[in-house]
């Protein structure tokens, strides 16, 4: 049958479909007081859903694409290599973040049985955009990733700063989606279907490469890569921790699959049209980045700039192309959301009088009052950096091979005086960390966010460092093709 | 993996010591683990340098090519492999035998935060000798840029006061540096398709027997590597970061900046400049001799106009770098053995005049050249042990530092008289800033009231000072020690780039 087949191919989502839709019932009838339980049911589905996609990916099932329909008649979801990688790295970042945020919402006094529900909506419209084989399945995944998101980031309800964020959000996100869609009707328009296959065999048209711009555009928002980075601080700021855990980890290396995915498979055969546009975005990227976080004091807008930046380098690996540059994608954004995951849950494991952290003064002298999350946020920290020994830096020459490969030298040298620069911001946090006195105590700390700092440390270090073959090999074998 | 291990272990044994404080640490809290880190970094430093001294044991020095080669495969074309030639054996000796005594040191001048320290101090010997002993371009990337973390962190947290400045400027001017060298890294992995440092040496792709990097494209990467080492070394005009990182830095800091973390600038150049880029290193030898004479000159000078005895010692640093370049961009045999050794000789010097700046900055704790004066009234032994490694330092014959300079200035007599000359005139500078700082501190009546209670060394500190002594002697008298050991790799450096 073939429905039964369509929904095997899709199995993550369909996982989470599932999940999302029970939890939906059960959450209405047992309301705010189940929503422990329910927290931990959605971290179990995320993980059962990465899983399905890693145990697809490990089997090597390249379905390509099903699903068709009349404008795109090769079909509407696409299931390769690439997305499968990408979606089991979402999924599991976004079932650890979940994990991780119930000491945070208890007291923060936002345990709501909608918070789990979000996330994995959240999560599968970061799956459904990553398997897009048409610009409208493409509308759809992104649209349920970003209202999720709008409610997310405005979840503190009681919080001006959060309402803020929220608004913020959507307004921007609601433009962007605007821009998306006008590229895609002049895709469309111009090529005559929305299918990427339909798209791909396309000639080459001005029409064509206005819708392209704009959809670039669209997409760079969703990314956070400049110039269509402004809202990523305020948000960031403004946002709870814990959401911003998610959205800098799942989301981000979905926003950024999805764009390589879009420009290899739609547009690879107009890589000329795009290449440029996408180098000097990854170049601005990665400068505004890198400057922007220098003056910060907020720990989180640093870590934005730093993801704004982080998502520079990693456009670099898809202005290289899809032969190139797509495994270097993966490995780069796979690296930077796990070390990412960890800074996040160290940020959430301190708290003072209930309270979480906010400015970089509130670090000082961790060394002395927390030396095992101290000792993890430097490695964290140094490996988003791209120092080695850190794993960051695998990720980093995975990048910068596929930009010299392709003859970007220039954009490679922007990146490494990007690095420098930003290290500036990196170790003024290990700084205050390491070598400033100790502040007032700090709160206990939850076992399951400690567990999430130490696991990622030792992932980044130094179990990925020596056994980096293995997410090389993997990534390699997910190619776009 | 394979290989006889030696150096895999060498390389590691260290950072088995920092992990084991690291779990006291984190695991029995702060006091338990000060306590305990003394003595398992004195096991760990001198169970590192018998590892070493076995290496240097089944090292024979007659084989040319690389030794005791551990190996194992990694990923794409790099792979983990370490080995040693005369030259990096002889440097991973000086690392490893320097340790215990930073590491002797820091314990009774160390107040705080010891085992944290001593967690950074070994990682850092880790990262050193696995500089010095990586034959795969990768592989001396991640060590060499790794070495940055704890080197921060050292200066950053036990340094003096305007530390902060010290500390950033050290790192990101040296990871400058270090990313144009990764760039060209990339690229020649790219076109060569392997990292591994024999075949890039020899420079020919090993299916078409072609020649992998030519003229052109060398010009480029050599200068790459040359934004790296010379900020490393470091060469005049980047030198800047050197007399800050010294002057905050706690003294065992100082001691492995100054004879170890310099040296990887010149082990460098002789590794893979030279041997990979032939055709441009001829091309830029008169930019290097320039350099080299403009900053033992212009060092030289500085340094004497110094107020703080560590800035001063840290400007006589660059000059004797200054030397090494020289020697090494000689291309003879005498100029690249005189810069090897040179080296190692500084190493020694220049870890015990910092050592011996420690001693009264520990007693006094001020540097200010002009707060002293007639020490050698209440420490004659300390007066007579700086003497000795003022004039090391200055080149006096019998001294390890003569054997270095006089190397290096035949050596590069004989590529430019004009060079040699330039650096004749700093031999002399030298011996104007060097004795003067000793008249001013050692000699004199003792005005300083402050000064009146000072002591003379202590068991401990004779004991280092005492071994560095011994070692700059018979480094001066024996040199052939070293020169037998190194003798292979200058030979196969020369063979290498042609002459």
């Amino acid at each position: 049958m073939n429905f039964l087949a369509d929904i095997t191919n899709a199995l993550p989502e369909t996982i989470l479909v599932a999940f999302g839709l029970s939890a939906l019932l059960l959450g209405a009838i047992g309301g705010d007081r189940i929503s422990g339980l329910l927290r931990l049911l959605a971290s179990l589905a995320l993980a059962a859903a990465s899983a399905a996609a890693f145990v697809q990916f490990g089997r090597g099932e390249a379905i390509s694409a099903f699903a068709s329909a009349e404008l795109s008649p090769n079909g509407l979801y696409r299931v390769t290599q690439f997305t499968l990688f990408a979606k089991g790295v979402t999924y599991a970042m976004a079932s650890l973040a979940l994990f991780m945020s119930g000491g945070f919402l208890k007291s923060a006094q936002m345990e709501r049985y909608e918070y789990p529900l979000l996330v994995t909506f959240g999560s599968l419209g970061a799956g459904m955009m990553l398997s897009a084989n048409d610009l409208m399945t493409l509308y759809v995944g992104i649209e349920t990733l970003s209202l999720s998101s709008y409610v997310l980031a405005a979840f503190r309800r009681d919080s001006i700063m959060s309402a803020e964020a929220g608004l913020k959000y959507f307004v921007l996100g609601a433009l962007a989606s605007g821009l998306l869609l006008y590229g895609s009707a002049l895709v469309y328009g111009f090529s005559g279907g929305t299918g990427f296959e339909v798209i791909a065999s396309a000639p080459t048209s001005l029409g064509l490469i206005f819708g392209l711009v704009f959809l670039i555009c669209g997409l760079s928002f969703k990314a956070s890569a400049a110039p269509f980075h402004i809202w990523t601080p305020d948000v960031y700021e403004g946002a709870p921790s814990a959401v911003v855990a998610f959205f800098s980890t799942a989301p981000k290396i979905a926003a950024v699959a999805l764009l390589a995915n879009v420009m290899f498979v739609a547009f690879g055969p107009h890589i000329d049209s795009w290449q440029m546009i996408i180098a000097i975005i990854s170049a601005l990227s990665m400068l505004i980045g890198a400057f922007g976080a220098l003056m910060q004091n907020s720990i989180k807008r640093i870590l934005a700039y730093s993801s704004i930046s982080n998502v520079g380098f990693a456009l670099i690996a898809i202005a290289a192309g899809a032969e190139l540059g797509s495994a270097a994608v993966l490995v780069y954004m796979t690296l930077y959301v796990i070390a990412t995951l960890g800074i996040f849950a160290g940020v959430l494991a301190l708290r003072r009088g209930g309270k979480a952290i906010d400015t970089v003064a509130d670090l000082n002298g961790l060394v002395k009052t927390k030396p095992g999350i101290a000792l993890g946020l430097l490695v964290l920290i140094f490996s988003v950096a791209g120092i080695p020994p850190a794993a960051g830096f695998w990720g980093k020459l995975q990048v910068f091979t596929a930009g010299i490969e392709s003859g970007m030298l220039w954009l490679v040298l922007v990146g490494a005086l990007a690095s420098v620069v930003s290290l500036g911001y990196y170790l003024r946090l290990v700084w205050a960390m390491f070598m400033k006195p100790a502040g007032e105590p700090m709160d206990r700390t939850d076992v399951s966010v400690a567990a999430i700092v130490a696991i990622s440390t030792l992932v980044v270090f130094p179990i990925l460092t020596i056994g980096i073959q293995f997410l090389l090999s993997a990534a390699a074998q997910a190619v776009v093709g | 993996m394979t290989g006889p291990m030696i150096l895999t272990l060498t390389t590691f044994l260290p950072l088995v010591g920092a992990m084991l404080i690291m779990g006291l640490r984190v695991l029995g809290g702060a006091s338990m683990a000060s306590s305990a880190s003394k003595g398992i970094s004195i096991v760990t430093s001198l169970v590192t340098l018998a590892a070493s001294l076995v290496a240097l044991s089944q090292f024979n020095p007659n084989v040319v090519g690389y030794q005791l080669v551990d190996t194992a495969p990694w990923f794409g074309g790099s792979s983990y492999k370490l080995g040693v030639d005369g030259l990096a054996i002889s440097l991973v000796v000086l690392t490893t035998a320097l340790m215990p005594l930073c590491i002797l040191q820091s314990i009774t001048s160390i107040k705080d935060r010891l085992a944290e320290y001593m967690i950074a101090f070994l990682l850092l010997e880790t990262l050193m000798i696995g500089v010095f002993c990586a034959l795969d371009l990768v592989l001396f990337y991640v060590f060499f840029e790794g070495g940055l973390i704890p080197m921060f962190l050292i200066i950053g947290v036990w340094g003096g006061k305007n530390r902060l400045y010290a500390a950033f400027k050290f790192f990101l001017y040296t990871l400058l540096g270090s990313l144009l060298l990764l760039a060209a890294l990339v690229y020649m992995s790219i076109v060569a398709g392997t990292t591994d440092v024999v075949v890039l040496q020899e420079g020919l792709n090993p299916q078409t027997g072609a020649l992998l990097f030519p003229p052109e494209v060398q010009t480029w990467l050599w200068l790459a590597f040359f934004a790296s080492f010379a900020v490393k070394l470091p060469m005049w005009p980047v030198h800047t970061w050197l007399p800050d990182a010294h002057v905050e830095a706690p003294t065992a800091g100082s001691v492995v900046l100054a004879a170890v973390l310099l040296k990887m600038g010149g082990y460098g150049f002789l590794r893979f400049s030279l041997p990979m880029f032939p055709e441009a290193s001829m091309l830029f030898q008169p930019l290097m001799f320039a350099l080299s004479v403009i900053a033992i000159v212009y060092a030289s000078l500085v340094a004497f106009r110094q107020t703080d005895i560590k800035k001063l010692v840290a400007y006589s640093s660059v000059a004797h770098m200054g030397f090494v370049t020289l020697g090494i961009f000689s291309f003879n045999e005498a100029g690249i053995q005189g810069a090897i050794f040179q080296m190692i000789s500084h190493g020694v010097i220049s870890g015990a005049l910092f050592f011996c700046v420690g001693v009264i900055y520990d007693r006094m704790h001020t540097r200010e050249i002009a707060f002293y004066g007639g020490l050698v009234h209440r420490m004659p032994v300390y007066a007579a042990l700086f003497m000795l490694f003022s004039m090391a330092n200055v080149g006096l014959p019998g001294t390890s530092g003569f054997v270095g300079e006089i190397l290096t200035m035949v050596g590069a007599f004989q590529a430019s008289t004009w060079a040699a000359a330039g650096a004749a005139l700093g031999v002399i500078f030298s011996a104007v800033y060097m004795l003067t700082l000793y008249r001013r501190t050692v000699f004199g009546e003792m005005t300083n009231e402050k000064l009146f209670e000072i002591k003379d060394v202590t068991g401990l500190e004779f004991f280092i000072l005492g071994l560095l002594a011994i070692s700059a002697l018979g480094l001066g008298v024996f040199p052939g020690i070293v020169f037998d050991l190194t003798q292979g790799s200058t030979m196969e450096v020369l063979r290498m780039i042609g002459r």
